[in-house]
């Protein structure tokens, strides 16, 4: 399905403005959804980072009674375990979005690499290395997490390490798409008859011309990554547990919700703004770089 | 002609099967490359090496590798699961009534988000870009973009604490129990997985609506004067749905991994509850079964979703030769 028509301005561009990226961006950045997107994201990626600095008491510190909504020196008052409600909330966000930062890297890397690859060398290398992708697409994402935590616990690298595993063969599959049309074009075979190297060919030829799949790919990867890796916390999967993360503040305050609702609301906004905005940037390159209508989570 | 399809399908079968048995070969793999051993885990201080051992023989962990992933495979195949570690109970009795309960909540949502979307999107293409295909898009949008405990949650604080208390937040349902005899608290967890699918198939029924609504036929249909709906319903909508259907039978497997997250928010006793209590108490045989009937579901609803695309498509039936 994302192999569609693409509209004739896109060919137009390709032909004669030489395909830079930056333009690409910078087309986006005209909508007025990838402007809100980015206002957005930028907001809440600045309360993840510079969150921890402003926090008025520790990310585990015993402030009062537990569950209480008016607490001397407190905004939003106490969580369930005593502890101030904003200031686990200005922690929360920093391990999740570093997290999710890095699966989604690791995930870009492999994935590119791997789709690149199989899209050049075509026969036989592509079925085995596709193939052998199929095999991890048919866990679902949280699931080949769960298993992998459920045998060596939840340390940081691990979760990392799955998120950005389960993440591969999903850009695979884009990037080989992309790249599929373009290796055969005639500059590849120029390429290789000037004598280079494979690798060459590979990274700084066909790559080059995948970047605007690459960069809808990347924005969306890391709006999941965020999403799953706070699911994980949410399902009590962290490294500490005690450790204040927006994931596991929802999960463990929302017991109390009648009684003290900012344990709960503050973290769920911040998670949802924080991935409405990277989705909205992440439309506003899809609509610029093809117009492509996806489908499913899975693909 | 007919033979080829049915080689298609054959084929298709056997690749299917393969990947089940390299999935099961893998989570054998990754749940065999335990740190801690369970009969260790589970006897705590109280371990001696002899009842260690006595234990370790009871559930047949002394035995290779290969012998145990073979038990294993054949217990399943002919209906021993085994006996979980944390319960003491066989593995099929403590999941069966789970695997119905889920099962229901499942069939709802998908039965709901189908038509759901198939209508959202058709409206949509048929108001291109004017307003209800604007929000509509940007709706989808947003849904799609947060993970589903964040829907769920703020569905929770719409409908059932902070601003209107209409629905219960968790649902009441003892394991076992028929899944409809809590239908009140089987209305948020069914909202927010129909919320997390419909967004997909919407948008891709609006592309193919839209990719439709410009071909010949429907401007002929027009032409001969045929009034809209009709136009819509009749013609335009079965050729549309084709493309849809891959992408309907994608989600209903990815909703296979959106109950994990979405019962344990709402407390529903099925699978997804059930694997997230097993990898907290490392419970191996269930979260080997469950993982392996996660990823069956996922695997076959793919395997269905591929056949069913090229029997529906005309244009594909003919190039298989």
């Amino acid at each position: 399905m994302s192999e569609a028509v693409k509209p004739p301005q896109d060919l137009v561009a390709e032909k004669f403005v030489d395909e830079r990226p930056p333009s690409l961006v910078r087309q986006a950045f005209w909508l007025r959804r990838t402007q809100i997107g980015a206002v957005l994201a930028l907001m809440l990626i600045s309360v993840a980072l510079v969150g921890p600095f402003l926090a008025p008491f520790g990310s585990t510190e015993y402030v009062d009674l537990p569950n209480t909504l008016s607490v001397p020196g407190t905004i939003f008052g106490t969580d369930y375990f005593g502890q101030d409600v904003l200031s686990r909330f200005l922690f929360g966000g920093r391990t999740i979005l570093i997290l999710a930062v890095l699966a989604t890297s690791i995930g870009i890397t492999f994935g590119t690499t791997l789709g690149l690859t199989a899209a050049y060398l075509r026969g036989r290398a592509d079925e085995v290395i596709m193939r052998a992708l199929d095999v991890i697409l048919s866990f679902p994402q949280v699931l080949l997490s769960l298993v992998v935590i459920s045998m060596f616990g939840p340390s940081n690298v691990l979760i990392i390490f799955t998120v950005g595993l389960s993440t591969t063969p999903r850009i695979a599959r884009i990037i080989r798409g992309a790249a599929i049309g373009v290796v055969e074009r005639d500059f590849i075979s120029a390429a290789e008859a000037l004598g280079e190297s494979r690798k060459r060919v590979v990274f700084a030829e066909v790559l080059p011309n995948v970047t605007s799949s690459l960069l809808v790919e990347m924005n969306l990867r890391l709006t999941y990554s965020v999403g799953l890796i706070a699911s994980l916390s949410f399902l009590g999967f962290t490294p500490e547990p005690n450790a204040a993360n927006w994931g596991l503040m929802i999960q463990e305050n929302r017991v109390a919700l009648t009684q003290q609702p900012w344990g709960v609301i503050l973290p769920t906004a911040a998670l949802a703004l924080m991935t409405i905005g990277t989705g909205l940037i992440g439309d506003g390159f899809s609509r610029v770089s093809a117009g492509i209508d996806r489908g499913g989570k899975g693909e | 002609m007919k033979a080829s399809i049915f080689r298609f399908v054959l084929k298709r079968i056997a690749l299917g099967l393969l990947t089940l048995f390299i999935v099961s070969l893998l989570i054998f793999a990754v749940t065999q490359a335990l740190p801690s051993d369970p009969a260790e885990a589970m006897l705590g201080r109280e371990a001696t090496p002899e009842t260690l051992e006595a234990l370790r023989a009871d559930f047949g962990l002394d035995k290779p590798i290969v012998v145990q992933y073979g038990n294993w495979l054949f217990g399943i195949l002919s209906g021993d699961l085994g006996t979980s570690y944390a319960t003491s109970i066989p593995v099929s009795e403590y999941i069966g009534p789970r695997v119905g309960a889920s099962f229901f909540l499942l069939l709802i949502a998908a039965i709901g988000s189908i038509p759901l979307s198939i209508v959202v999107g058709a409206n949509a293409a048929l108001h291109r870009d004017r307003k209800f295909d604007t929000a509509s898009s940007l709706i989808s949008l947003i849904l799609a973009a947060m993970p589903e405990f964040v829907v769920g949650t703020i569905l929770t604080i719409v409908f059932s604490t902070t601003i209107w208390q209409l629905l219960p937040a968790v649902t009441y349902l003892e394991v076992g129990a028929p899944p409809w005899s809590d239908l009140q608290g089987l209305t948020l967890p069914v909202l927010t997985l129909l919320l997390a699918v419909t967004p997909y198939v919407a948008r891709v029924m609006r592309a193919a609506m839209v990719e439709v609504l410009e071909s010949d036929y429907v401007e002929m249909a027009r032409l001969k004067g045929m009034d809209e709906r009709t136009v819509l319903w009749r013609h335009a909508m079965p050729n549309a749905v084709g493309p849809a259907f891959q992408v309907i039978a994608l989600n209903l497997a990815y909703l296979a991994g959106g109950v994990i997250i979405v019962e344990r928010l709402f407390n529903f006793p099925g699978i997804g509850s059930a694997l997230a209590d097993a990898v907290r108490s490392r419970d191996l045989p269930v979260i080997q079964f469950l993982a392996l009937i996660i990823a069956g579901v996922y695997i076959l609803t793919n395997l269905l979703a591929d056949i069913g695309t090229v029997l529906v498509t005309p244009r594909l039936r003919t190039r298989l030769k």
